[in-house]
């Protein structure tokens, strides 16, 4: 078999795989309990492995609202102390079966979605999402959120999707994705389908009225609920397509604010970088460009899986992140196609005629034709302290699949 | 698959792919011919090594 | 009749969808009725009243559930089973793409899986991308038109050599035009099809060849370009003698012209050998050169169009036979009209070849010429832009078509080329040709209009051909007759009109 041979067999075998996932919520629960690998000071957080020393500003925000949140500090000021002299750890998200939100940090007593893939057994976790923390916000108020998470709606979650056995993710992400959801920054078709799904189990769970009023309420009037079980159903559906030798397919693509990365099934446990991009974006009330952090989240994974920027053209509800033509959306998603090897029989965007969702991103296809995936997501400021700013659309920077490729050719080539 | 002899193409009426000045193309389907369009741009950016890679690996 | 389910677990489709999906399926021989849904208690319900699930024996289909899809069909045993191994693809396809809404490809393998009956890749990319792209389109089976120019050497005979192997051809690289199976390919004018095939080194040459034969009456069966460096030895005329094998197999064609500039040593040896070889008469149009004895040519187009119509047992017509007594009387008549000191003939070529035709037609007459692109024994014209004594300028040359179009597109560099002459004193005759056809200017004579018109003001002649037919965009017979109007003098062919520019020559007594 000829190298080419080799590589296209072998990203078949990745989108294969990557197809076949059956993401399935098991489980809420606290990081200690479920993130292999999770431990006291230690701080999980979203992209390729970063420092404090070159963090950005809304990741640093992130981390020292996880000391707060966890006592490991009585201020920010202190908090900062102890970052700064290397009392706390930081690693990646991504090298613990997990995915974060913006900063994407995750401490042990951060509570997590567990999604199970039936198909390979494998589990992933995304912990909350909201719109203060994960961007770097660390004032009372901020935090106040991570503590209702933690002590009021996630347990009484985990109550009712014990009680259900699981929730089937797949049929429900295909739903949504002919409502006009993306699985990145529109899910509120999806958000909605599982509130309705969980909402009468809740009631029944066998947690107090208050706390199931208040999940009921929590559930109910979160546009973002869902993000974070379709990032821990992305997460579960790539991770089978790691290590697969000599295969080209994109496997993760996170954003640490400061570097892109990507890692490449043929090429499992390397990162491949380059500097954050820009956002190109739409601003809240009060905040402009200049104010913005560069591109940041793991939140890429559901690109990378297949939604988010590749099924765009299906979203007419955020078709102002994309200039605002539906033609304009429709051509990001046909784009993804030409960089991908294969399609999803599962995942049909109506706007598309039916046709399935681009699969697998293929590294040499973007070298070729120099078309890098579209990101759809949410802008952070650039200084600690501040919650969401702005959203948008981002590509990741050529650089990183150049060196990806270059490491391939280096790997593989005779 | 199998390419057509150059002496069977002479045939046939021929199916094209254009690469580069869409106007060679655009002819080509006045007069009443499938033309495919290639969308193309330098390979790699324009970067030579890595194009030269690419033709090992794609 | 037979009924039978198909359960998928865990699979959503709109409903909508499956309506669709159903209507297919049920339009398919041999099935009276189809059913895709998903497996809800109550739709189970419904298609346990229509007689699916076996009285509860279908396993699947009793255990399918909300999250699941069922499909039901009814009809022939044989039907139902072929829709039922095949039941994913039914569940695959989405609605037929409007057409136009498929996205461009964006590499050669891309637009050959969209469409693989594609035989021929046309490129005209940057020359330094185009051997890429070249190779790209071989493997992908194509035959290649390589339009672009500044490929190497080494690069040229890789791709034709790994074409040889594969049984494809590289018509290539710079190769400006091609007649393939009726398709006129780059610059190309609109030409009947009739018996006489080309295998041309030359694209403004073919051109030139290919109109003549059509105004003759009679037509091309196809015109394979090889790229003007194909006949020299360090290619080896490998495209040359491809496309002379593929013309003697091909049963339209029953003459074969050879045109281009001369061959190189060696390729001239293994070229002589190939002819000779040839069941099909061949006519080689050389422009005087390389004309041993291995290959018996004739020295301009006008020629080889005569050749070529007899060899096919057709008639020479009438205005292809110049007659050196009509030019010799239209040029001294002419002469007479010239103020003293206007004594040079100056040529300015949109087709290169033409150029170069006129340079070997006054090179016979003993005359000499600068030109940047000199024939054997002609002079070097160092500085492009300024004419000296008799000059014949290829407008198309790579110093005057980097970053700007081709003359034949532009008229730009010709234009102010014509005001510059004007202002010389010395200059008797303007040589011109004009190049019809696909991508050339939609109207070139007008472009040079005005420059035509001030030349005449100044009293100096001007002699000009079109190399085009009737049938092409810009109409053979409009544009002679605007430069007429002009007060040009129009010839039949670009080689009459240098022939006319010979005997001018020849009275004015300019070149040594």
């Amino acid at each position: 078999m000829t190298l080419k041979e080799k590589i296209n067999a072998a990203n078949e075998e990745a989108l294969r795989r990557i197809v076949a996932a059956n993401p399935v919520l098991v489980d809420v629960a606290p990081a200690s309990e479920v993130v292999p690998g999770m431990r006291d000071k230690l701080i999980l957080h979203s992209g390729p492995p970063v420092t404090w020393e070159r963090m950005c500003g809304a990741q640093r925000g992130a981390a020292i609202g996880m000391c707060l949140f966890e006592g490991w500090a009585k201020d920010a000021a202190s908090a900062e102390r102890m970052l700064a002299q290397g009392e706390i750890a930081f690693e990646p998200n991504h090298h613990h079966a997990t995915v974060g939100p913006m900063a994407g940090t995750i401490t042990k007593n951060m509570w997590v979605w567990v999604v199970q893939n039936k198909a390979f057994g494998n589990r992933a976790q995304c912990r909350q999402v909201e719109s203060f923390q994960q961007f770097g916000d660390y004032s009372k108020e901020a935090l106040s959120g991570l503590q209702k998470w933690r002590d009021i709606w996630a347990p009484t979650l985990r109550a009712a999707v014990r009680k259900m056995d699981g929730v089937m993710l797949k049929p429900l992400i295909a739903r949504a994705l002919q409502m006009g959801d993306e699985m990145h920054n529109r899910v509120v078709a999806s958000s909605s389908i599982f509130a309705n799904a969980i909402a009468p189990i809740l009631v029944d769970c066998g947690r107090s009225k208050e706390d199931v009023v208040a999940t009921l309420y929590y559930i109910g009037n979160h546009p973002f609920l869902f993000l974070g079980l379709a990032m821990a159903a992305g997460k579960a559906a790539m991770d089978p397509a790691r290590g697969i030798e000599a295969s080209t397919v994109v496997t993760a693509m996170a954003r640490n604010g400061t570097e892109f990365g990507i890692q490449v099934s043929g090429l499992d446990g390397e990162w491949f970088t380059a500097p954050s991009p820009r956002v190109k974006g739409l601003f809240l009330p009060g905040w402009k460009d200049a104010d913005a952090g560069a591109d940041m989240g793991d939140s890429a994974i559901t690109e990378t899986v297949g939604w988010g920027g590749a099924v765009i053209g299906g979203a007419p509800g955020i078709l102002t992140f994309t200039g605002g033509t539906a033609e304009e959306a429709l051509g990001f998603s046909r784009e993804m196609r030409n960089i991908s090897v294969g399609r999803s029989p599962d995942y049909l965007i109506p706007a598309l005629n039916f046709e399935g969702a681009a699969v697998g991103i293929d590294i040499r296809k973007v070298m070729q034709t120099n078309t890098v995936p579209v990101i759809d997501t949410a802008i952070a400021h650039k200084e600690p302290g501040h919650s969401i700013i702005g959203g948008g659309i981002v590509r990741p920077p050529l650089e990183c699949f150049k060196k990806a490729l270059t490491r391939f050719g280096e790997k593989y080539k005779e | 698959m199998m390419p057509m002899k150059l002496e069977d193409l002479l045939r046939t009426k021929p199916v094209f792919v254009n690469v580069g000045v869409r106007s060679f193309g655009d002819s080509l389907r006045e007069a009443g011919y499938q033309v495919i369009h290639v969308d193309w741009s330098p390979p790699a950016g324009g970067d030579q090594k890595m194009a030269e890679l690419l033709d090992d690996l794609l | 009749m037979v009924r039978k389910t198909a359960v998928r677990k865990n699979r959503y489709l709109d409903s909508v969808f499956l309506m669709l999906v159903a209507q297919r399926i049920a339009s398919q021989p041999g099935i009276h009725d189809a059913s895709a849904m998903l497996a809800t208690e109550a739709n189970r319900k419904l298609l346990a009243g229509m007689g699916y699930g076996d009285d509860g024996k279908d396993k699947d289909f009793a255990a399918a559930g909300p999250n699941d899809l069922v499909l039901a069909v009814e009809g022939d045993a044989a039907a139902v089973d072929a829709v039922m191994a095949n039941a994913d693809s039914y569940f695959a396809r989405g609605y037929a793409a409007e057409a136009g809404s498929a996205p461009e490809p964006r590499s050669i393998a891309e637009a050959v899986t969209a469409r693989p009956e594609s035989s021929v890749a046309v490129i005209s990319v940057p020359g330094e991308y185009a051997a890429r792209e070249a190779r790209a389109a071989l493997r992908a089976g194509l035959h290649v038109f390589l339009f672009s120019s500044n490929v190497s050497v080494d690069d040229e005979l890789a791709l034709k050599r790994d074409a040889r192997d594969r049984g494809l051809i590289v018509m290539g690289p710079d190769c400006g035009t091609g007649y393939l199976g009726g398709a006129g390919i780059g610059f190309a004018n609109v030409v009947r099809r009739g018996p006489i095939g080309i295998v041309g080194a030359s694209g403004t040459g073919m051109q030139e060849f290919a109109s003549l034969v059509h105004r003759a009456g009679s037509g091309i069966s196809n015109g394979i370009g090889t790229g003007s460096r194909d006949p020299s030895d360090a290619i080896g005329a490998i495209s040359t003698i491809a496309g002379v094998d593929a013309l003697e197999s091909d049963a339209a064609t029953k003459v074969i012209a050879v045109i281009s500039k001369p061959p190189g040593e060696s390729a001239i040896a293994v070229l002589a050998e190939r002819l000779r070889r040839c069941k099909k008469p061949v006519v080689t149009c050389f422009f005087g050169e390389g004309h041993d004895d291995r290959i018996k040519g004739v020295s301009t187009l006008d020629e080889a169009v005569g050749a070529a119509l007899v060899a096919a047992g057709e008639k020479k017509p009438q205005f292809l036979e110049s007659e050196e007594g009509a030019l010799q009387r239209s040029a001294s008549s002419e002469k007479a009209k010239l103020q003293p000191g206007r004594r040079y003939v100056r040529g300015f070529f949109a087709g290169g070849t033409l150029c170069y035709q006129a340079q070997s037609i006054f090179r016979r007459a003993g005359l000499s010429v600068y030109s940047n692109s000199p024939l054997h024994g002609m002079k070097e014209l160092t500085d492009p832009y300024q004419s000296r004594e008799h000059t014949f300028v290829d407008m198309g040359a790579e110093t005057f078509v980097h970053g700007r179009p081709h003359p034949m597109i532009d008229a730009t560099l010709r234009r102010r080329r014509l005001e510059q002459e004007a202002r010389d004193p010395s200059v008797a005759v303007i040589l011109l040709d004009f190049v019809l056809g696909s991508i050339a200017s939609a109207d070139p004579v007008s472009d040079l209009l005005g420059a035509i018109q001030s030349i005449r003001t100044m009293g100096i002649c001007v002699a000009a051909s079109v190399c085009g037919t009737n049938e092409d965009r810009q109409s053979l017979e409009m544009q002679e007759r605007s430069l007429r109007r002009a007060g040009a003098m129009v010839f039949a062919s670009s080689a009459q009109a240098a022939s006319f520019c010979r005997e001018a020559a020849l009275l004015l007594g300019g070149g040594e």
